[in-house]
């Protein structure tokens, strides 16, 4: 498959911005149990879901320049019994919204208890949004990543692997942005979000790794043989019936080269995986606030990298028609 | 039910893209149009076709056959592009079982060209909009037309009739027989979409002489030597 850079940083982008939000629900509710000491309203959690906001805003941005008619993309909504992309333009707005609204709340302070649960359990309107949007996060990822993994004659995507990795994807960089933000903040969580997102970069070294192995050794269902219905073992193709290209030359081919290929698997091996680790690391020794900013910049240039090679590694059938120009 | 679609002969077709002309003039200026072209005199010319034919060559010199293969949206019972299209502007006509695109719903998204295991959708660069093959439906559901006329471009177009037109779903129909005594068959079976086009395969035509037909006794043509000894009377020397 080709890969579009709207879409590389459409799904790199939201994924962050969803892990982000969930590292901030997820701080909320450790303070609200207790386990970690309760951070700004207005400058933590309102700041931190803004920051989450501008990123799915910019995504969403991106998005739009995949689109021949983005004018008409409200039109998407319509298919959201049968199709992913259909469900995923539902939710990303629905969570956006949430995410603002969550943003608002702690902006302007409307954090007072409403009722409170078995009497120790103070349920606030954040922590009613920030539940709500965190499940809108995980449906989002859902929905994503379904795209892809939905469509059943790209071998290479279509496997519960893929799911698994957009969500560990999202949520490792997400964490990362958060360990980040709190050191930019000087705020004493860096070690929580940065021990997460350290979890979530080595469960997704495991997943990717896995699919990496699974794609390795994928035998494709469909053959020359049964594209044409000609049964012999040497077939080979004269003429695409055209010399200039076509859409299905463009598309469905990256037309890089293996050189290039092998050099944004090495890439996207040691920034989304190694670098960020090692760098999180040193800044538990240094305690410098530049550290988990730096670890967040490279594993979002090597995500871009793991994205480019996802689409880059995916063979589609349609491909068997178009060989040779001539 | 109906279920229009093409049966398109392998032992015919000679690869001329008659086809392939008929279709882009009559499609570029009917209800599906334009089918727009890319640098159309320039380096590189490229532009949307509905149907294209391809050529491969089987077996090992020499013993070689060219295949030429018509390509074109095979209309499938089972269409994959159609429930992954987020606006509905894909669909699958109920009374004739044709996949469209309605163009002014479309969003140009790519999706359903990824769904396509045969690569049959294309994107048209200046409209932006995702085109098909529409077995050329202006033509096939005009009722001005006359019934002769009634059928795509490419059919009426092909010189050794090679593209039959019809309902498959018709036991009876010209398609449906050439399928079932011809040895039709579908592209990508393992899929389970169902094409509702069938392509038929190559078939040799060889006749079958015995020996003993050229030898036989009686074979006028048979080279002069000695008559077997007589034995008595033959059933050619029996006169009535």
């Amino acid at each position: 498959m080709h890969p579009a850079f709207s879409v590389i940083f459409l799904t790199t982008l939201i994924g962050v911005g969803q892990g982000l939000f969930l590292a901030l629900v997820t701080g909320q509710l450790y303070s609200l149990a207790n386990l970690l000491q309760p951070q700004d309203s207005m400058s933590f959690y309102a700041m931190g879901s803004l920051l989450s906001l501008l990123f799915l805003v910019v995504g969403l941005l991106a998005s739009f320049f995949h689109l021949g008619h983005p004018e008409r993309a409200w039109r998407s909504a319509a298919r959201w019994r049968t199709s992913w992309l259909s469900r995923e333009v539902i939710v990303l707005p629905l969570f956006m919204l949430l995410v603002a609204g969550y943003a608002a709340v702690h902006y302007f302070g409307l954090t007072k208890p409403l009722f409170v649960l078995q009497d120790v359990i103070q349920v606030d309107a954040s922590l009613i949004l920030g539940i709500l949007g965190a499940v809108a996060a995980f449906a989002l990822y859902i929905c994503t990543a379904m795209i892809y993994a939905g469509i059943k004659f790209i071998e290479e995507w279509h496997s519960p692997l893929t799911v698994i990795n957009f969500v560990l994807f999202g949520l490792a960089s997400g964490f990362m942005l958060a360990s980040a933000f709190s050191a930019w903040k000087g705020v004493d969580l860096v070690g929580f979000y940065g021990a997460w997102a350290v979890v979530f970069t080595l469960a997704a070294a495991v997943s990717r790794g896995l699919s990496l192995r699974r794609n390795s050794h994928l035998v494709h269902k469909s053959t020359l043989q049964t594209a044409i219905g000609i049964r012999h073992n040497s077939i080979v193709q004269k003429s695409q019936g055209f010399m200039g290209g076509s859409f299905n030359t463009r598309e469905f081919f990256h037309g890089a080269s293996q050189r290039t290929l092998r050099l944004a698997y090495g890439f996207f091996l040691g920034m989304v995986f190694l670098f960020p680790v090692l760098l999180l690391a040193a800044s538990y020794w240094l305690a410098s606030p530049y550290l988990p900013v730096a670890a967040f910049a490279v594993q979002y240039l090597g995500l871009m990298a793991e994205r480019w090679y996802f689409f880059a590694e995916a063979k589609h059938p349609q491909n068997l028609y178009y060989q040779s120009m001539a | 039910m109906t279920q229009l679609a093409l049966v398109i002969d392998l032992n015919v077709c000679v690869g001329c893209h008659a086809c392939v002309t008929s279709c882009k003039e009559w499609n570029t200026s009917g209800w599906a149009g334009p089918l727009t072209d890319h640098r159309p005199y320039d380096k590189d010319p490229t532009g949307t076709f509905f149907n294209r034919v391809q050529t491969f060559e089987i077996g090992e010199f020499p013993k070689t056959e060219t295949v030429h293969f018509p390509k074109s949206c095979l209309h499938c019972e089972e269409p994959p592009c159609v429930p992954v299209c987020p606006t509905g502007a894909s669909y699958k006509r109920k009374d004739n079982g044709v996949v469209l695109v309605d163009y002014d719903k479309c969003i140009g998204c790519k999706y359903c060209s990824w769904a396509c295991p045969y690569g049959m959708r294309e994107l048209d660069e200046h409209q932006k909009v995702m085109k098909k093959c529409t077995l050329c439906i202006d033509r096939i559901a005009n009722d001005a037309l006359p019934e002769a006329e009634r059928k795509p471009a490419c059919v009426l177009a092909c010189p050794t009739s090679a593209r039959l037109f019809g309902d498959v779903h018709d036991p009876d129909s010209e398609v449906s027989m050439a399928i079932r005594e011809q040895g039709g068959y579908q592209l990508m079976p393992e899929w389970g979409t169902k094409p509702a086009n069938h392509y038929l395969p190559r078939r040799k035509t060889r006749i079958q002489i015995f020996e003993d037909e050229l030898e036989r006794a009686d074979n006028p043509l048979r080279k002069e030597a000695p008559l077997p000894a007589a034995e008595g009377e033959t059933l050619d020397d029996v006169s009535f």
